[in-house]
């Protein structure tokens, strides 16, 4: 009898390869792909109630897409070759594509707007500033200094002509991610058409709290009223793709349930054992239907601004812990399980190993610091501007 | 100096019948033929294994631990045992064991009023390999003879491909940290050997085979033996075939 193991697994099964650190790798890209998306309400379809939150939203994105790869790195056998997947990508290869989708996003699409939105402002600090700060944001320049108000238009031109393109790009990052998972074929728990579109969503779901988590915590710390209109109008979209979310979370539930095909007493099991706890206690109950309940709430009746404030930090924190809790779910939950349907194994998670509870928590914590560098040196309080295009 | 075709023939002529005392030779002393005589386009490797000949001893598992040095806990191949009881009556599972892949045999078995079989397992060298479609870098492959090869100095590590076999036959190499698994003896079948595990098979229940050898027995025991392939429904083009598989058997 081997400990852990409930049945028959495949001998080669019993250990788990993907780590929490493949845990992470979805749920950072899903927090960038939705912060992006928040960001292009106001740029792209003119929700002018979100404007406080633009720069804020492109900058917790990029905090969080810079630290993306690091936790596929930290997993590979051979981090090393990992140059090989841009040198010599193998085509049919669904994580092959990974890096150019990447390197898309990063520079063609959240660089370059960024950029774009801030030039302006790097001109003038460049211009006002002195010593190293002085040296970094002449670099941040590019050589640009033309801010004539034609030239302004043209960054607005170019930058909302960005961010269309950004909003597919966004849908490309997280629906390719799920594709990742949805496309083994030999893993009924991952195999489904469905999981690229329920990533997407969950993705939107997550960016979407965690720019309005950090909004609040930001207003709080620099003690700067919350601009309460914006916040409702972030909770409202949130409740909006949260439905959408769970509508495509059960529906693949009632599928799966109502086809129960040869996976499904394997499923089920999990579902009621090994992952009862995270599936339906912490992703079902805590992370989806009583943030969805507040939210609610909230359309339809009339709460003060304090009350609201709460609801909403509770709603998105839950969310938060929701959507990890889905990751973890479809990552390990989906190595649980004996591709023979007859047995289940568990994860232990490591401590202070390459692949351990330690390096997890860095890596988590990693984006905020980058975060909090970038807001630094790029402050986005200012930007109070509107876009023309 | 001026070459006469007189002096092309004769030089020609000498030379052949160098060549051909050389082959002789080689012939006759039995030493092993040159590395170039085995061409890769002249075969396609698969395997036939018959459940009703195996008898869990074990022997292909250490077999082929000892051959490729396998690490303790992992497994290029590995035999299993069904105990099946009345399905009619009872709508249950099979019950399943492999007790560290079976490398020391199985424990006896008590006495049961179903049936049990014995079912070796190893990599099925698919012709259509999810393994080999999802490789992010391409260092999982199908050899032109029909074997799925890991080239170790170029597999990143990243075990998208074990999570892509629906066999479970592959892991991550403890001390290479790259993905390993069965080659088919690649190193002994091109030098006309057959496989560790089918060499020490003390009933024949493991058959090497070759699909483009007309001569081969497989095409006589496809021909006259009901076979299936593990998990048909995956559609990976699985190149080992089972004689007498039960529809139990995942």
């Amino acid at each position: 009898m081997i400990p852990g193991v409930d049945g028959f697994m495949y001998p080669n099964e019993v250990e788990l390869q993907w780590s929490v650190l493949i845990v992470l790798y979805p749920y950072i890209t899903g927090l960038v792909a939705g912060a992006f998306i928040l960001a292009s309400l106001e740029r792209v379809f003119k929700v002018e109630a979100v404007r406080p939150t633009y720069r804020l939203a492109l900058l917790t994105a990029l905090a969080f897409l810079l630290v993306a790869p690091l936790p596929l790195q930290l997993h590979l056998g051979h981090p090393e070759r990992s140059m090989e997947m841009y040198l010599t990508p193998h085509t049919s290869s669904a994580m092959a594509m990974f890096g150019f989708v990447y390197l898309w996003y990063l520079m063609v699409v959240l660089l370059l707007e960024i950029w774009l939105e801030y030039r302006t402002e790097i001109v003038g600090l460049a211009q006002s500033t002195t010593g190293l700060k002085r040296w970094i944001y002449r670099v941040l320049t590019l050589g640009s200094y033309n801010v004539s108000p034609a030239a302004r238009l043209m960054d607005d031109k170019v930058g909302y002509a960005v961010t269309v393109i950004g909003v597919p790009s966004a849908f490309l990052l997280h629906g390719y991610v799920g594709f990742i998972f949805g496309s083994v074929k030999a893993n009924p728990w991952w195999s489904t058409p469905l999981m690229p579109v329920v990533f997407l969503f969950s993705a939107m779901v997550s960016g979407i709290a965690a720019v309005m988590v950090l909004y609040v915590v930001c207003m709080k710390l620099r003690k700067t009223p919350i601009d309460m209109r914006c916040l409702d109008t972030i909770a409202r979209y949130l409740f909006y793709t949260f439905v959408i979310d769970f509508t495509l979370e059960m529906l693949d539930l009632v599928h799966r349930t109502y086809e129960s095909d040869e996976s499904f007493r394997s499923l089920d099991f999990m579902v009621h054992t090994r992952l009862l706890f995270s599936h339906v206690i912490l992703q079902i109950f805590l992370g989806t239907l009583v943030p969805l309940f507040l939210l609610a709430a909230n359309q339809l009746w009339r709460y003060s601004a304090a009350k609201r404030k709460a609801m909403y930090m509770t709603a998105g924190v839950l969310t938060l812990v929701g959507i990890f809790a889905m990751r973890w779910n479809v990552v390990i939950g989906g190595q649980l399980f004996s591709k023979s349907f007859l047995g289940y194994t568990s994860y232990k998670m490591q401590l202070g190993e390459r692949e351990g509870l330690v390096a997890a928590i860095l890596l988590m914590l990693l984006p905020l610091v980058v975060f909090f560098v970038l807001v630094k040196l790029l402050p986005p309080w200012q930007g109070g501007k509107t876009h023309q295009a | 100096m001026d070459i006469s075709r007189r002096d092309i023939f004769t030089v020609g002529g000498k030379l052949l019948i160098l060549a051909s005392v050389g082959a002789t030779l080689r012939q006759i002393t039995g030493a092993e033929p040159p590395s170039d005589a085995y061409r890769m386009a002249d075969h396609w490797w698969g395997m036939i294994v018959d459940i009703d000949k195996c008898i869990g001893c074990g022997s292909c598992v250490r077999a082929c631990s000892k051959e490729n040095n396998v690490p303790q806990g992992y497994f290029r191949t590995w035999v299993e045992r069904y105990q099946i009881g009345d399905q009619i009556k009872e709508v249950r599972q099979p019950h399943v064991e492999s007790p560290n892949g079976a490398i020391d045999g199985f424990p006896p078995l008590a006495p049961t009023d179903g049936k049990s079989f014995y079912v070796p397992k190893l990599c099925n060298h698919c012709a259509d390999s999810p393994c080999v479609q999802v490789c992010p870098v391409g260092a999982t492959f199908v050899s032109p003879d029909g074997v799925v090869l890991v080239d170790q100095t170029y597999c990143l590590g990243c075990r998208y491909c074990v999570q892509a076999c629906p066999y479970g036959c592959r892991y991550l190499h403890p001390e290479t940290q790259t993905v390993d698994k069965c080659t088919l003896c690649y190193h002994r079948i091109t030098k006309g050997l057959t496989t560790a595990c089918c060499e020490n098979c003390p009933t024949g229940a493991r058959l090497l085979v070759d699909f483009k050898n007309p001569k081969d027995p497989v095409h006589e025991i496809l021909r006259t033996n009901m076979v299936q392939v593990l998990k048909p429904y995956m559609a990976t083009g699985a190149k080992v075939y089972y004689e007498h598989l039960d529809g139990a058997v995942r």
